[in-house]
């Protein structure tokens, strides 16, 4: 999917102007509330009409303000998944998923609704009425509603903000599963940096109404790592856990984890703070931390008064926070040999 | 209690004309409802002055301005005459008074229904490819159910009381275009027909109750569908 973008709109209070040339399977547009963010997502999706500009979608014309182009919403084949799901509350859930389908011309019926209900486990709610559904199942039928149309394109704003962490760490999967298994493109709107880093190949950013860059998530996170109060997010999905007095051991890298919140069989997605690690220059003798990972510095990058260290071992990364001070004085270089101290409590299961 | 042939009449008629006016309303009532609620053009507002007007208007005035238009002399009349149509002093003008006293009511009640739909549905419906028209038939209707509920059950009970524009173009006929209240007015008249205008005032009371009571149930129903 190549996006192609170039629009001017005056809300009178607020001006949005962006121009960007995207081009990836999932891009991620990162902002804070009140940024632009859902003002690109209509503009694209042709719900808002810039007073300028010109949108290309794949080499296609979307609007142009020059040559007078204005395709309608229905005919830009742009799918949207709304923030609080927007299901249709008078039809069932196997009406509001076909919805769309029905209205596809068949040429452009390239997704099978048994695979795709299936790849949501949606199959048990079809006759239910949308207004028995939890907030997840909801999002869920919306996002199977959406992807059924067969867009081009598929937008999504901020599908994951009106649900709660648990939720919204068992909606990302499926997300993630359709956009891989179905190749639907899509443009993912969010605040949070974790999701970006979980869904997003490349990450927009966009602030006061204009977009002031593209990066990878993993850039987005180092960058926002002073100002988050958790730090960088380290994000570890590990499996083949054995449960050992009371905690539950991983393998990661050359090294053994540790966790308390551990899952037995299956795979499990942690997060950890960069501020949640210390490091040592020797090997503490006696730790109460139940991790101590002998660690080579791949890198060291700054961020403000920080320091990021990203530390490696059997080609798995992690990224640790220090200040400058601690730097100087660990002697922290790419190259050197770290002890990162992790407290078996600090790892918390996402999924 | 008791009922004269020509109150049975007059009890038929007010059910024939309020069912009429309300059913020819409908459709007229839920498009200028629908532009209200989702367009902005020029004008817009010369438009819900007009629609608003018979609601702030004396029946009377609007009964006399109907009797211009429709009279044997009227506005209308080389067109009524040519198409062999007399309407007024029958049944037919009554339903034109109802409808038109009660138009403002039932687009009112749509339109309110129409607004209070959420507009990410509408959207959501454009992007999922539905044209207007399917959208109307679709989201629309179907979401604004409980407003045309409320707007024909209210239309319809505003039909039933229906006297000052009706008496003027309908006239008061027993038996051809006398409809409740006219009866009872006729009855009022005369001081020994207190307990015949009372008799009629029962049934009013009555249908005004049965009307509520299906328009309550309705509504329950509708309410009830969509928590399934």
């Amino acid at each position: 999917m190549k996006l192609r973008f170039e629009a001017e709109k005056d809300f009178g209070s607020f001006r949005f102007e962006a121009a960007t040339e995207v081009e990836g399977r999932t891009i991620g547009i990162f902002g804070q509330s009140g940024s632009g963010k859902s003002t690109l997502v209509h503009l694209v999706a042709g719900l808002l009409q810039p007073d300028r500009g010109e949108i290309f979608l794949d080499g296609d014309c979307l609007f142009s303000s020059s040559r007078g182009v204005n395709l309608s919403p229905r005919k830009r084949r742009v799918g949207l998944v709304f923030q609080h799901a927007a299901l249709f509350p008078h039809l069932s859930v196997r009406s509001n998923l076909l919805y769309g389908y029905r209205r596809t011309k068949s040429e452009h019926r390239r997704i099978d609704p048994g695979l795709l209900i299936d790849a949501l486990g949606l199959g048990g709610l079809m006759q239910r009425g949308v207004g028995t559904l939890s907030g997840g199942e909801k999002q869920r039928v919306a996002l199977g509603r959406a992807v059924l149309a067969n867009p081009r394109l598929l937008l999504m704003d901020e599908p994951l903000s009106a649900l709660d962490d648990t939720l919204r760490f068992q909606i990302i999967p499926y997300l993630k599963r359709v956009s891989e298994e179905f190749a639907v493109p899509a443009l993912f709107i969010s605040h949070s940096v974790i999701e970006m880093q979980l869904l997003a190949d490349r990450v927009l950013t966009i602030h006061g109404g204009t977009v002031t860059g593209e990066c990878s998530p993993d850039a987005l996170a180092r960058s926002a790592m002073a100002e988050n109060r958790r730090g960088y997010t380290n994000l570890l999905q590990l499996s083949g856990a054995s449960p050992e007095n009371g905690l539950f051991r991983y393998r990661w890298g050359e090294n053994c984890l540790q966790i308390s919140d551990g899952r037995n069989g299956g795979s499990a997605l942690y997060e950890l703070s960069s501020r949640d690690i210390i490091l040592f220059r020797n090997h503490p003798e006696a730790i109460s931390a139940r991790n101590l990972l002998e660690c080579r510095v791949a890198e060291r990058f700054a961020a403000d008064h920080r320091v990021g260290v990203v530390l490696e071992s059997g080609g798995r990364r992690l990224v640790a926070e220090i200040v400058r001070d601690a730097a100087e004085e660990l002697g922290v270089r790419e190259g050197a040999t770290v002890f990162a101290a992790i407290k078996a409590s600090s790892f918390r299961r996402l999924l | 209690m008791q009922l004269t042939p020509e109150d049975i009449q007059a009890i038929r008629l007010s059910l024939q004309v309020g069912i009429v006016a309300t059913a020819c309303s409908l459709v007229p009532g839920f498009a200028v409802a629908w532009v209200l609620a989702f367009r902005e053009f020029r004008g817009k507002a010369l438009l819900e002055v007009l629609v608003s007007l018979p609601l702030t208007l004396p029946p009377v005035v609007i009964g006399f301005l109907l009797l211009l238009l429709l009279g044997r002399n009227g506005w209308a009349a080389p067109l009524l005459n040519t198409l062999g149509i007399q309407l007024i002093f029958t049944w037919k003008a009554a339903v034109i008074a109802s409808a038109t006293v009660g138009f403002p009511l039932l687009v009112r009640s749509i339109r309110l229904g129409m607004e209070s739909i959420d507009p990410s549905l509408i959207q959501a419906a454009q992007t999922l490819g539905a044209p207007w028209h399917d959208r109307l038939l679709t989201v629309v209707l179907p979401l604004s159910m409980r407003g045309i509920l409320a707007g024909s059950s209210l239309m319809f009970a505003r039909s039933l009381g229906e006297f000052g524009a009706t008496i003027i173009v309908a006239g008061n006929i027993p038996g051809l275009t006398q409809t409740i209240p006219l009866a009872i007015y006729d009855y009022a008249a005369s001081p020994a027909s207190t307990s015949m205008a009372l008799s009629l005032c029962l049934v009013s009371v009555a249908i005004s109750v049965v009307v509520l009571f299906l328009h309550e149930n309705l509504a329950s129903r509708l309410a009830g569908r969509r928590q399934r």
